[in-house]
Protein backbone atom coordinates (compact mmCIF):
# COMPACT_ATOMS: atom_id res chain seq x y z
CA UNK A 1 0.00 0.00 0.00
CA UNK A 2 2.73 2.65 1.05
CA UNK A 3 4.12 1.84 -2.46
CA UNK A 4 0.88 2.40 -4.28
CA UNK A 5 0.91 6.29 -2.47
CA UNK A 6 4.31 6.77 -3.00
CA UNK A 7 5.49 6.70 0.70
CA UNK A 8 7.13 4.03 2.40
CA UNK A 9 6.44 2.75 5.86
CA UNK A 10 7.56 5.05 8.39
CA UNK A 11 9.06 8.01 6.86
CA UNK A 12 6.63 9.86 8.60
CA UNK A 13 8.36 8.89 11.81
CA UNK A 14 11.76 8.93 10.97
CA UNK A 15 10.72 13.04 10.02
CA UNK A 16 9.33 13.43 13.08
CA UNK A 17 11.23 11.62 15.71
CA UNK A 18 14.59 10.91 13.94
CA UNK A 19 16.26 7.73 12.56
CA UNK A 20 17.27 6.13 15.77
CA UNK A 21 13.86 6.56 17.55
CA UNK A 22 11.97 5.67 14.76
CA UNK A 23 13.90 2.38 14.89
CA UNK A 24 14.79 1.93 19.02
CA UNK A 25 12.56 -1.15 19.06
CA UNK A 26 13.99 -2.69 16.04
CA UNK A 27 17.31 -2.30 16.71
CA UNK A 28 16.85 -3.61 20.44
CA UNK A 29 15.37 -6.55 18.83
CA UNK A 30 18.31 -6.87 16.67
CA UNK A 31 20.75 -6.76 19.25
CA UNK A 32 18.70 -9.57 21.37
CA UNK A 33 18.40 -12.02 18.77
CA UNK A 34 22.09 -11.89 17.29
CA UNK A 35 23.04 -11.37 21.32
CA UNK A 36 21.15 -14.57 21.85
CA UNK A 37 22.74 -16.46 18.92
CA UNK A 38 26.12 -14.82 19.38
CA UNK A 39 26.51 -16.53 23.17
CA UNK A 40 25.48 -20.64 21.71
CA UNK A 41 28.24 -19.48 18.70
CA UNK A 42 31.30 -18.19 21.16
CA UNK A 43 31.22 -22.14 22.31
CA UNK A 44 31.47 -23.50 18.87
CA UNK A 45 33.74 -20.59 17.58
CA UNK A 46 36.37 -19.73 20.12
CA UNK A 47 35.89 -22.52 22.51
CA UNK A 48 34.16 -20.57 25.07
CA UNK A 49 31.57 -22.56 26.73
CA UNK A 50 28.93 -20.07 27.95
CA UNK A 51 25.71 -21.84 26.52
CA UNK A 52 25.42 -25.55 25.13
CA UNK A 53 22.86 -27.10 22.98
CA UNK A 54 20.24 -24.97 20.92
CA UNK A 55 16.72 -23.49 21.44
CA UNK A 56 15.05 -26.83 22.08
CA UNK A 57 17.78 -27.32 25.22
CA UNK A 58 20.26 -25.03 26.46
CA UNK A 59 22.72 -25.31 29.22
CA UNK A 60 24.33 -22.23 30.57
CA UNK A 61 27.32 -22.03 32.37
CA UNK A 62 26.66 -25.15 34.00
CA UNK A 63 23.53 -23.73 36.22
CA UNK A 64 20.95 -22.35 34.37
CA UNK A 65 19.12 -25.30 32.21
CA UNK A 66 16.48 -23.88 29.00
CA UNK A 67 13.79 -26.27 27.27
CA UNK A 68 11.95 -25.49 24.88
CA UNK A 69 8.59 -26.59 26.54
CA UNK A 70 6.71 -26.73 22.88
CA UNK A 71 9.36 -30.05 21.56
CA UNK A 72 9.28 -31.17 25.01
CA UNK A 73 5.36 -31.44 24.97
CA UNK A 74 5.92 -33.21 21.96
CA UNK A 75 7.71 -35.82 23.49
CA UNK A 76 5.92 -36.07 26.38
CA UNK A 77 2.79 -36.83 24.13
CA UNK A 78 4.93 -39.25 22.57
CA UNK A 79 5.31 -40.97 25.86
CA UNK A 80 8.72 -39.96 27.19
CA UNK A 81 9.25 -37.84 30.32
CA UNK A 82 12.66 -35.25 30.32
CA UNK A 83 14.84 -35.71 32.94
CA UNK A 84 14.91 -33.41 36.03
CA UNK A 85 16.93 -30.49 34.22
CA UNK A 86 14.96 -30.65 31.24
CA UNK A 87 11.63 -29.97 33.44
CA UNK A 88 13.35 -27.11 35.60
CA UNK A 89 14.49 -25.74 32.08
CA UNK A 90 10.86 -25.91 31.29
CA UNK A 91 9.42 -24.27 34.29
CA UNK A 92 11.83 -21.56 33.90
CA UNK A 93 11.04 -20.76 30.23
CA UNK A 94 6.91 -20.99 30.60
CA UNK A 95 7.74 -18.60 33.22
CA UNK A 96 9.19 -16.42 31.77
CA UNK A 97 6.96 -16.07 29.03
CA UNK A 98 4.11 -15.62 30.93
CA UNK A 99 5.68 -13.10 32.04
CA UNK A 100 6.56 -11.54 29.01
CA UNK A 101 4.57 -12.52 26.58
CA UNK A 102 4.96 -15.95 24.95
CA UNK A 103 5.35 -14.55 21.45
CA UNK A 104 8.36 -12.31 22.35
CA UNK A 105 9.80 -15.32 21.22
CA UNK A 106 9.17 -14.88 18.09
CA UNK A 107 10.45 -11.38 17.75
CA UNK A 108 13.51 -11.39 20.18
CA UNK A 109 14.81 -14.66 19.88
CA UNK A 110 13.54 -16.70 16.92
CA UNK A 111 16.57 -16.70 14.29
CA UNK A 112 13.64 -16.90 11.28
CA UNK A 113 12.32 -13.59 12.30
CA UNK A 114 15.17 -12.06 10.79
CA UNK A 115 14.68 -14.35 7.36
CA UNK A 116 10.52 -13.46 7.07
CA UNK A 117 11.18 -10.04 8.39
CA UNK A 118 13.39 -9.46 5.25
CA UNK A 119 11.42 -10.94 3.15
CA UNK A 120 8.33 -8.61 4.43
CA UNK A 121 10.69 -5.69 4.20
CA UNK A 122 11.90 -6.82 0.48
CA UNK A 123 7.91 -7.59 -0.30
CA UNK A 124 7.35 -4.01 0.50
CA UNK A 125 10.24 -2.30 -0.95
CA UNK A 126 9.27 -4.45 -4.65
CA UNK A 127 5.99 -3.61 -4.02
CA UNK A 128 4.71 -7.17 -4.36
CA UNK A 129 0.82 -7.15 -4.36
CA UNK A 130 -1.48 -10.25 -4.04
CA UNK A 131 -1.01 -13.24 -1.68
CA UNK A 132 -2.76 -15.98 -1.47
CA UNK A 133 -5.21 -16.47 1.36
CA UNK A 134 -5.13 -18.80 4.51
CA UNK A 135 -6.45 -18.20 7.72
CA UNK A 136 -4.06 -16.93 10.66
CA UNK A 137 -5.67 -19.57 13.27
CA UNK A 138 -4.20 -22.05 10.38
CA UNK A 139 -1.16 -22.55 12.79
CA UNK A 140 -3.57 -23.40 15.46
CA UNK A 141 -4.47 -26.43 13.69
CA UNK A 142 -1.12 -27.21 12.91
CA UNK A 143 -0.41 -27.05 16.34
CA UNK A 144 -2.66 -29.06 17.82
CA UNK A 145 -1.63 -31.91 14.33
CA UNK A 146 1.85 -31.90 15.93
CA UNK A 147 0.39 -32.82 19.42
CA UNK A 148 -1.87 -35.59 17.68
CA UNK A 149 0.52 -36.26 15.69
CA UNK A 150 3.50 -36.62 18.11
CA UNK A 151 1.20 -39.28 20.06
CA UNK A 152 0.41 -41.62 17.16
CA UNK A 153 3.77 -41.58 15.63
CA UNK A 154 5.84 -41.56 19.08
CA UNK A 155 7.98 -39.41 17.29
CA UNK A 156 8.75 -35.39 18.15
CA UNK A 157 6.62 -34.55 15.11
CA UNK A 158 7.29 -31.33 14.40
CA UNK A 159 11.20 -31.42 14.94
CA UNK A 160 11.22 -33.56 11.59
CA UNK A 161 10.72 -30.60 9.95
CA UNK A 162 11.36 -27.87 12.20
CA UNK A 163 12.40 -24.91 9.87
CA UNK A 164 13.27 -22.82 12.88
CA UNK A 165 15.00 -25.45 15.19
CA UNK A 166 16.47 -26.06 11.62
CA UNK A 167 18.08 -22.75 10.63
CA UNK A 168 19.53 -22.20 14.54
CA UNK A 169 21.21 -25.77 14.83
CA UNK A 170 22.49 -25.54 11.73
CA UNK A 171 24.12 -22.05 12.47
CA UNK A 172 25.84 -23.54 15.53
CA UNK A 173 26.03 -27.32 14.84
CA UNK A 174 26.77 -27.08 11.26
CA UNK A 175 24.11 -26.23 8.28
CA UNK A 176 24.52 -28.59 5.79
CA UNK A 177 21.16 -28.40 3.70
CA UNK A 178 19.10 -26.40 5.96
CA UNK A 179 19.52 -23.39 4.21
CA UNK A 180 17.05 -24.85 1.57
CA UNK A 181 14.77 -24.69 4.26
CA UNK A 182 15.64 -21.43 5.33
CA UNK A 183 15.34 -19.88 1.95
CA UNK A 184 12.25 -21.54 1.16
CA UNK A 185 10.74 -19.89 3.84
CA UNK A 186 12.04 -16.68 2.60
CA UNK A 187 10.73 -17.20 -0.93
CA UNK A 188 7.11 -18.40 0.21
CA UNK A 189 6.90 -15.21 2.49
CA UNK A 190 8.49 -12.73 -0.41
CA UNK A 191 6.15 -14.72 -3.35
CA UNK A 192 3.34 -16.79 -1.98
CA UNK A 193 1.87 -15.44 1.13
CA UNK A 194 2.59 -11.93 2.80
CA UNK A 195 3.63 -12.45 6.81
CA UNK A 196 2.66 -16.38 5.15
CA UNK A 197 5.62 -18.53 7.28
CA UNK A 198 5.18 -16.79 11.24
CA UNK A 199 1.65 -15.05 10.55
CA UNK A 200 -0.18 -17.99 9.58
CA UNK A 201 1.95 -21.51 9.89
CA UNK A 202 4.11 -22.22 12.33
CA UNK A 203 2.93 -23.69 15.15
CA UNK A 204 5.75 -22.77 17.28
CA UNK A 205 4.73 -19.23 17.01
CA UNK A 206 1.19 -20.66 18.06
CA UNK A 207 2.19 -22.38 21.08
CA UNK A 208 3.91 -19.49 22.56
CA UNK A 209 0.98 -17.15 21.78
CA UNK A 210 -1.03 -19.11 24.07
CA UNK A 211 1.50 -19.46 27.06
CA UNK A 212 1.76 -15.31 26.75
CA UNK A 213 -2.20 -15.47 26.53
CA UNK A 214 -2.35 -13.50 29.81
CA UNK A 215 1.27 -12.13 30.15
CA UNK A 216 1.46 -8.40 32.39
CA UNK A 217 3.64 -6.78 29.84
CA UNK A 218 2.02 -5.56 26.46
CA UNK A 219 2.20 -3.40 23.71
CA UNK A 220 -0.28 -0.56 24.35
CA UNK A 221 -2.16 2.88 22.36
CA UNK A 222 -2.21 4.96 25.09
CA UNK A 223 -2.07 7.85 23.07
CA UNK A 224 -4.70 6.66 20.35
CA UNK A 225 -6.61 9.89 20.32
CA UNK A 226 -3.62 11.39 18.55
CA UNK A 227 -3.70 8.72 15.55
CA UNK A 228 -3.82 10.34 11.68
CA UNK A 229 -4.73 7.45 10.17
CA UNK A 230 -1.37 6.86 8.19
CA UNK A 231 -2.09 3.25 8.49
CA UNK A 232 1.78 3.13 9.08
CA UNK A 233 1.77 0.95 11.98
CA UNK A 234 -0.67 -2.08 10.35
CA UNK A 235 1.78 -1.79 7.55
CA UNK A 236 4.76 -2.55 9.25
CA UNK A 237 2.84 -5.00 12.30
CA UNK A 238 3.45 -8.40 11.30
CA UNK A 239 0.10 -9.21 12.76
CA UNK A 240 -1.87 -6.20 12.38
CA UNK A 241 -5.20 -7.95 13.16
CA UNK A 242 -3.73 -7.25 16.76
CA UNK A 243 -3.85 -3.33 16.59
CA UNK A 244 -7.72 -2.67 15.31
CA UNK A 245 -9.37 -3.40 18.73
CA UNK A 246 -6.59 -1.49 20.60
CA UNK A 247 -6.08 1.68 18.68
CA UNK A 248 -9.95 2.11 17.22
CA UNK A 249 -11.51 1.08 20.20
CA UNK A 250 -12.47 3.82 21.47
CA UNK A 251 -15.89 4.17 22.33
CA UNK A 252 -16.78 0.84 21.60
CA UNK A 253 -15.67 -0.48 25.00
CA UNK A 254 -12.08 -1.54 24.37
CA UNK A 255 -9.37 -0.52 26.26
CA UNK A 256 -5.53 0.86 24.37
CA UNK A 257 -4.12 -2.31 25.21
CA UNK A 258 -3.44 -4.68 22.62
CA UNK A 259 -4.51 -7.88 24.13
CA UNK A 260 -4.50 -10.52 21.35
CA UNK A 261 -2.28 -13.33 22.09
CA UNK A 262 -0.97 -12.73 18.74
CA UNK A 263 1.05 -9.56 19.59
CA UNK A 264 4.58 -10.52 19.16
CA UNK A 265 5.98 -7.29 21.45
CA UNK A 266 7.96 -6.41 18.83
CA UNK A 267 7.27 -2.97 19.15
CA UNK A 268 7.48 -2.01 15.35
CA UNK A 269 4.69 0.10 15.78
CA UNK A 270 6.07 2.23 18.36
CA UNK A 271 8.88 2.78 16.25
CA UNK A 272 7.05 3.48 13.33
CA UNK A 273 4.06 6.01 14.85
CA UNK A 274 4.85 10.18 14.23
CA UNK A 275 2.80 10.25 16.59
CA UNK A 276 3.88 7.95 19.53
CA UNK A 277 0.85 7.04 19.67
CA UNK A 278 1.69 3.52 21.30
CA UNK A 279 4.01 2.26 24.12
CA UNK A 280 5.26 -0.74 25.81
CA UNK A 281 2.82 -0.51 29.36
CA UNK A 282 1.13 -3.61 31.68
CA UNK A 283 -2.06 -5.30 30.52
CA UNK A 284 -3.70 -4.10 33.74
CA UNK A 285 -3.45 -0.12 32.60
CA UNK A 286 -6.00 -0.66 30.47
CA UNK A 287 -9.40 1.99 31.03
CA UNK A 288 -11.91 2.05 28.77
CA UNK A 289 -11.26 5.43 27.51
CA UNK A 290 -8.31 7.31 26.59
CA UNK A 291 -10.19 10.52 24.74
CA UNK A 292 -9.03 13.42 25.09
CA UNK A 293 -12.50 16.07 24.92
CA UNK A 294 -11.49 16.95 21.57
CA UNK A 295 -11.87 13.37 19.69
CA UNK A 296 -14.93 12.12 18.84
CA UNK A 297 -14.85 8.22 17.27
CA UNK A 298 -17.94 7.08 15.18
CA UNK A 299 -18.27 3.84 14.50
CA UNK A 300 -20.77 1.61 12.46
CA UNK A 301 -20.14 -1.51 12.68
CA UNK B 1 -7.96 -20.88 18.33
CA UNK B 2 -11.24 -21.24 16.13
CA UNK B 3 -14.48 -18.49 16.68
CA UNK B 4 -17.02 -19.68 18.55
CA UNK B 5 -19.63 -21.01 16.38
CA UNK B 6 -21.74 -18.28 15.21
CA UNK B 7 -25.84 -18.39 15.23
CA UNK B 8 -27.20 -17.79 12.30
CA UNK B 9 -27.41 -20.80 9.82
CA UNK B 10 -25.38 -19.56 6.99
CA UNK B 11 -22.74 -18.46 8.69
CA UNK B 12 -22.55 -21.95 11.03
CA UNK B 13 -22.48 -24.10 7.20
CA UNK B 14 -19.80 -21.29 6.59
CA UNK B 15 -17.91 -22.08 9.78
CA UNK B 16 -18.31 -25.89 9.44
CA UNK B 17 -16.97 -25.59 5.75
CA UNK B 18 -14.17 -23.26 7.13
CA UNK B 19 -13.46 -26.00 10.14
CA UNK B 20 -13.62 -29.03 7.11
CA UNK B 21 -10.97 -26.98 5.00
CA UNK B 22 -8.84 -26.72 7.77
CA UNK B 23 -9.29 -30.20 9.20
CA UNK B 24 -8.86 -31.56 5.72
CA UNK B 25 -5.66 -29.19 4.85
CA UNK B 26 -3.62 -29.69 8.22
CA UNK B 27 -4.45 -33.33 7.83
CA UNK B 28 -3.21 -33.60 4.93
CA UNK B 29 0.17 -31.90 6.26
CA UNK B 30 -0.38 -34.84 9.15
CA UNK B 31 -0.55 -37.56 7.09
CA UNK B 32 2.75 -36.58 5.07
CA UNK B 33 4.81 -36.03 8.29
CA UNK B 34 3.63 -39.38 10.00
CA UNK B 35 4.58 -40.99 7.15
CA UNK B 36 7.70 -39.51 7.32
CA UNK B 37 8.17 -40.15 10.43
CA UNK B 38 7.43 -43.76 10.15
CA UNK B 39 10.44 -43.64 7.32
CA UNK B 40 12.68 -41.61 9.85
CA UNK B 41 12.49 -44.98 12.01
CA UNK B 42 14.49 -46.45 9.67
CA UNK B 43 17.96 -45.64 10.88
CA UNK B 44 20.66 -46.34 8.52
CA UNK B 45 22.76 -49.38 9.24
CA UNK B 46 26.03 -48.09 10.11
CA UNK B 47 24.62 -44.84 11.75
CA UNK B 48 25.42 -45.32 15.59
CA UNK B 49 23.78 -43.85 18.35
CA UNK B 50 25.48 -42.94 21.70
CA UNK B 51 25.85 -45.38 24.23
CA UNK B 52 22.19 -45.84 26.41
CA UNK B 53 20.41 -44.71 23.33
CA UNK B 54 16.68 -46.14 23.85
CA UNK B 55 15.83 -48.25 21.31
CA UNK B 56 15.19 -45.95 17.60
CA UNK B 57 11.46 -45.62 18.12
CA UNK B 58 11.50 -44.63 21.21
CA UNK B 59 14.41 -42.71 20.90
CA UNK B 60 12.86 -40.45 18.24
CA UNK B 61 10.06 -39.62 20.45
CA UNK B 62 12.24 -38.75 23.45
CA UNK B 63 15.04 -36.71 22.10
CA UNK B 64 14.58 -33.35 22.22
CA UNK B 65 17.73 -32.79 19.62
CA UNK B 66 19.55 -29.82 21.77
CA UNK B 67 22.72 -31.35 21.07
CA UNK B 68 24.02 -31.77 24.23
CA UNK B 69 25.64 -35.20 24.05
CA UNK B 70 27.50 -33.78 21.30
CA UNK B 71 29.07 -31.20 22.92
CA UNK B 72 29.89 -33.04 25.91
CA UNK B 73 31.88 -35.37 24.19
CA UNK B 74 35.14 -35.15 24.49
CA UNK B 75 36.28 -36.86 21.16
CA UNK B 76 34.07 -35.33 19.05
CA UNK B 77 32.50 -38.55 17.98
CA UNK B 78 29.00 -37.47 17.94
CA UNK B 79 27.48 -35.37 15.80
CA UNK B 80 23.75 -33.98 14.72
CA UNK B 81 22.16 -35.27 11.54
CA UNK B 82 21.63 -32.47 9.16
CA UNK B 83 18.17 -32.50 6.75
CA UNK B 84 20.42 -34.10 4.26
CA UNK B 85 21.44 -36.52 6.20
CA UNK B 86 19.45 -40.45 6.08
CA UNK B 87 19.04 -40.06 10.07
CA UNK B 88 15.83 -38.24 11.62
CA UNK B 89 17.14 -34.42 11.31
CA UNK B 90 18.99 -32.80 14.75
CA UNK B 91 19.70 -36.40 16.10
CA UNK B 92 22.98 -37.43 17.49
CA UNK B 93 24.87 -40.57 15.96
CA UNK B 94 28.45 -41.44 14.61
CA UNK B 95 29.51 -43.51 12.43
CA UNK B 96 32.75 -45.85 14.09
CA UNK B 97 34.66 -45.97 10.87
CA UNK B 98 34.75 -41.99 11.34
CA UNK B 99 35.29 -41.45 15.18
CA UNK B 100 34.38 -44.56 16.97
CA UNK B 101 33.36 -44.05 20.82
CA UNK B 102 36.31 -44.26 23.02
CA UNK B 103 34.00 -45.71 25.95
CA UNK B 104 34.55 -42.94 28.97
CA UNK B 105 34.21 -44.29 32.03
CA UNK B 106 32.13 -41.55 33.22
CA UNK B 107 30.02 -41.52 30.06
CA UNK B 108 29.15 -37.91 29.42
CA UNK B 109 26.96 -38.06 26.54
CA UNK B 110 24.66 -39.63 28.61
CA UNK B 111 25.03 -37.07 31.76
CA UNK B 112 24.13 -34.42 29.36
CA UNK B 113 21.24 -35.22 28.14
CA UNK B 114 18.07 -33.47 29.55
CA UNK B 115 16.09 -36.35 28.13
CA UNK B 116 15.62 -40.03 28.69
CA UNK B 117 16.67 -40.55 25.25
CA UNK B 118 19.99 -41.75 26.79
CA UNK B 119 19.07 -43.97 29.39
CA UNK B 120 20.73 -42.19 32.25
CA UNK B 121 20.57 -45.83 34.71
CA UNK B 122 23.38 -47.00 32.11
CA UNK B 123 26.46 -46.10 34.85
CA UNK B 124 29.09 -48.76 33.30
CA UNK B 125 30.27 -48.36 29.78
CA UNK B 126 30.61 -51.98 29.67
CA UNK B 127 27.14 -52.89 29.27
CA UNK B 128 26.46 -50.24 26.34
CA UNK B 129 24.99 -51.80 23.67
CA UNK B 130 25.54 -49.02 20.21
CA UNK B 131 25.52 -52.56 18.28
CA UNK B 132 27.28 -55.51 18.02
CA UNK B 133 30.62 -55.90 15.74
CA UNK B 134 30.27 -58.21 12.62
CA UNK B 135 33.46 -59.42 11.14
CA UNK B 136 31.07 -59.63 7.90
CA UNK B 137 33.41 -60.56 5.28
CA UNK B 138 35.35 -64.02 5.49
CA UNK B 139 36.93 -63.57 2.15
CA UNK B 140 39.08 -59.91 2.77
CA UNK B 141 39.89 -60.19 6.40
CA UNK B 142 43.52 -61.09 6.90
CA UNK B 143 43.24 -63.42 9.65
CA UNK B 144 40.83 -65.24 7.66
CA UNK B 145 43.24 -65.42 4.73
CA UNK B 146 45.86 -67.15 7.42
CA UNK B 147 47.65 -63.70 8.10
CA UNK B 148 48.29 -62.48 10.88
CA UNK B 149 46.65 -59.09 11.04
CA UNK B 150 44.80 -59.37 14.22
CA UNK B 151 44.41 -55.87 14.30
CA UNK B 152 40.63 -55.44 15.47
CA UNK B 153 41.43 -57.80 18.43
CA UNK B 154 44.29 -56.07 20.11
CA UNK B 155 42.25 -52.73 20.02
CA UNK B 156 38.80 -53.83 20.98
CA UNK B 157 38.53 -52.21 24.61
CA UNK B 158 36.89 -55.30 26.30
CA UNK B 159 39.70 -57.69 24.63
CA UNK B 160 39.66 -61.60 24.88
CA UNK B 161 36.22 -61.07 25.88
CA UNK B 162 34.44 -59.22 22.86
CA UNK B 163 37.10 -60.41 20.55
CA UNK B 164 38.86 -63.93 20.37
CA UNK B 165 41.02 -65.68 18.08
CA UNK B 166 39.86 -68.89 17.55
CA UNK B 167 42.27 -70.86 16.18
CA UNK B 168 41.22 -72.87 12.78
CA UNK B 169 43.60 -75.39 10.89
CA UNK B 170 44.90 -73.60 8.15
CA UNK B 171 43.73 -76.43 4.90
CA UNK B 172 45.45 -73.77 2.46
CA UNK B 173 48.82 -74.23 3.95
CA UNK B 174 47.98 -78.10 5.75
CA UNK B 175 50.24 -76.75 8.43
CA UNK B 176 49.44 -73.20 9.61
CA UNK B 177 46.43 -72.05 12.14
CA UNK B 178 44.47 -69.68 11.06
CA UNK B 179 43.66 -66.82 14.38
CA UNK B 180 39.58 -65.83 13.41
CA UNK B 181 38.48 -62.77 15.17
CA UNK B 182 35.22 -64.06 16.99
CA UNK B 183 33.02 -61.69 18.24
CA UNK B 184 30.87 -62.28 21.49
CA UNK B 185 28.07 -60.14 21.67
CA UNK B 186 27.14 -60.59 24.86
CA UNK B 187 30.33 -58.75 25.56
CA UNK B 188 30.26 -56.57 22.55
CA UNK B 189 29.27 -52.60 23.35
CA UNK B 190 29.69 -51.86 19.78
CA UNK B 191 32.21 -48.89 20.34
CA UNK B 192 33.55 -49.43 16.96
CA UNK B 193 37.01 -49.59 17.75
CA UNK B 194 37.31 -52.67 15.30
CA UNK B 195 36.04 -50.82 12.57
CA UNK B 196 37.45 -47.96 12.40
CA UNK B 197 41.17 -49.56 12.52
CA UNK B 198 40.38 -52.62 10.27
CA UNK B 199 43.21 -52.13 8.09
CA UNK B 200 41.39 -52.81 5.24
CA UNK B 201 39.93 -50.26 2.51
CA UNK B 202 36.37 -51.07 3.30
CA UNK B 203 36.16 -52.47 7.00
CA UNK B 204 35.74 -56.35 7.30
CA UNK B 205 34.25 -55.72 10.46
CA UNK B 206 31.33 -53.51 10.92
CA UNK B 207 29.31 -52.40 13.82
CA UNK B 208 25.65 -53.19 12.96
CA UNK B 209 22.70 -52.80 15.01
CA UNK B 210 22.22 -55.80 16.83
CA UNK B 211 18.78 -56.40 15.42
CA UNK B 212 20.85 -56.76 12.04
CA UNK B 213 23.31 -58.27 13.80
CA UNK B 214 22.01 -61.28 15.86
CA UNK B 215 20.06 -64.42 14.81
CA UNK B 216 17.33 -65.09 17.78
CA UNK B 217 16.94 -69.31 18.86
CA UNK B 218 13.02 -70.03 18.71
CA UNK B 219 11.80 -69.03 22.40
CA UNK B 220 11.20 -73.34 22.74
CA UNK B 221 14.51 -73.87 22.17
CA UNK B 222 16.97 -75.83 24.63
CA UNK B 223 20.02 -76.78 24.20
CA UNK B 224 20.83 -80.29 25.21
CA UNK B 225 24.18 -79.78 26.30
CA UNK B 226 23.80 -76.30 28.24
CA UNK B 227 20.43 -78.36 30.06
CA UNK B 228 23.10 -81.33 31.25
CA UNK B 229 24.97 -79.28 32.42
CA UNK B 230 22.90 -77.35 34.16
CA UNK B 231 21.25 -80.74 35.90
CA UNK B 232 24.42 -82.42 36.31
CA UNK B 233 23.50 -85.27 34.46
CA UNK B 234 21.62 -86.50 31.38
CA UNK B 235 18.01 -85.88 31.40
CA UNK B 236 17.61 -88.86 29.73
CA UNK B 237 18.01 -92.55 30.45
CA UNK B 238 20.92 -93.27 28.34
CA UNK B 239 20.53 -97.27 28.93
CA UNK B 240 17.41 -97.05 27.15
CA UNK B 241 18.81 -94.49 24.33
CA UNK B 242 18.23 -95.79 20.56
CA UNK B 243 21.25 -95.58 18.05
CA UNK B 244 19.51 -95.57 14.56
CA UNK B 245 21.58 -97.00 11.91
CA UNK B 246 24.14 -94.46 10.59
CA UNK B 247 24.96 -94.18 6.63
CA UNK B 248 28.64 -94.64 6.21
CA UNK B 249 30.74 -94.07 2.71
CA UNK B 250 30.52 -97.22 0.90
CA UNK B 251 33.37 -99.61 2.83
CA UNK B 252 33.61 -97.75 5.19
CA UNK B 253 33.53 -99.08 8.69
CA UNK B 254 32.71 -97.45 11.88
CA UNK B 255 32.62 -100.07 15.18
CA UNK B 256 30.19 -99.40 16.56
CA UNK B 257 27.30 -98.58 14.13
CA UNK B 258 24.73 -100.31 12.23
CA UNK B 259 25.01 -99.23 8.58
CA UNK B 260 22.33 -101.23 6.32
CA UNK B 261 24.05 -100.34 2.79
CA UNK B 262 27.32 -101.42 4.02
CA UNK B 263 27.07 -104.86 3.58
CA UNK B 264 28.13 -105.66 7.30
CA UNK B 265 25.54 -107.08 8.34
CA UNK B 266 25.40 -106.66 12.44
CA UNK B 267 26.48 -104.36 13.94
CA UNK B 268 29.59 -104.90 16.39
CA UNK B 269 27.89 -105.14 20.08
CA UNK B 270 29.59 -104.12 23.38
CA UNK B 271 30.97 -101.09 21.98
CA UNK B 272 30.87 -97.55 24.16
CA UNK B 273 27.75 -96.16 23.59
CA UNK B 274 25.97 -99.51 22.51
CA UNK B 275 25.78 -100.68 26.68
CA UNK B 276 23.26 -103.51 27.18
CA UNK B 277 22.50 -104.50 23.71
CA UNK B 278 19.86 -101.58 23.36
CA UNK B 279 20.86 -101.30 19.73
CA UNK B 280 18.53 -103.23 17.31
CA UNK B 281 20.31 -104.95 14.68
CA UNK B 282 17.52 -103.41 12.39
CA UNK B 283 15.81 -100.25 11.44
CA UNK B 284 12.54 -100.89 12.91
CA UNK B 285 10.05 -102.40 10.62
CA UNK B 286 12.08 -103.67 7.88
CA UNK B 287 12.22 -107.61 9.35
CA UNK B 288 15.41 -109.50 9.73
CA UNK B 289 18.21 -109.49 7.62
CA UNK B 290 20.09 -112.75 7.20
Amino acid sequence: MSAVQGKRTGVEAVAAKGWFRAHKWLILRRISQFSILALFLVGPWFGQWIVKGNLAYSYTLGVLPLTDPYVALQSMAAGHLPETLGLIGMAIVVVFYLLVGGRVYCSWVCPVNVVTDAAGWLRDRLGIKGSVHLGRNTRYWILGMTFIGSAITGVVLWELINPVSMLHRGLIFGMGMAWTVVLAVFLFDLFVMSRGWCGRLCPVGAFYSLIGRWSPVRVAAPKRAACNDCMDCFEVCPEPQVIRPALKGEGKGVGPVILAPNCTNCGRCVDVCAKDVFAFGLRFNNPVSTAQPAVVQTEIK
Amino acid sequence: MTAKPPKSGAARRQFIFDSAKMVCGVGMLGLGLGLYAKQSKALPALALRPPGALPEDDFLGACIRCGLCVRDCPYNTLELAKPETPVATGTPFFNARNIPCEMCDDIPCIKACPTGALDHSLTDINKAKMGVAVLIDHETCLNFLGLRCDVCYRVCPVIDKAITLDLQPNTRTGRHAMFLPTVHSEHCTGCGKCEKSCVLEEAAIRILPPKLAKGELGKHYRLGWDEKSKAGQSLIDESKMLDLPDRLPEGAVLPGHYDPASGHTESLRGMPGSEAGAIPSLPPGLGGKP
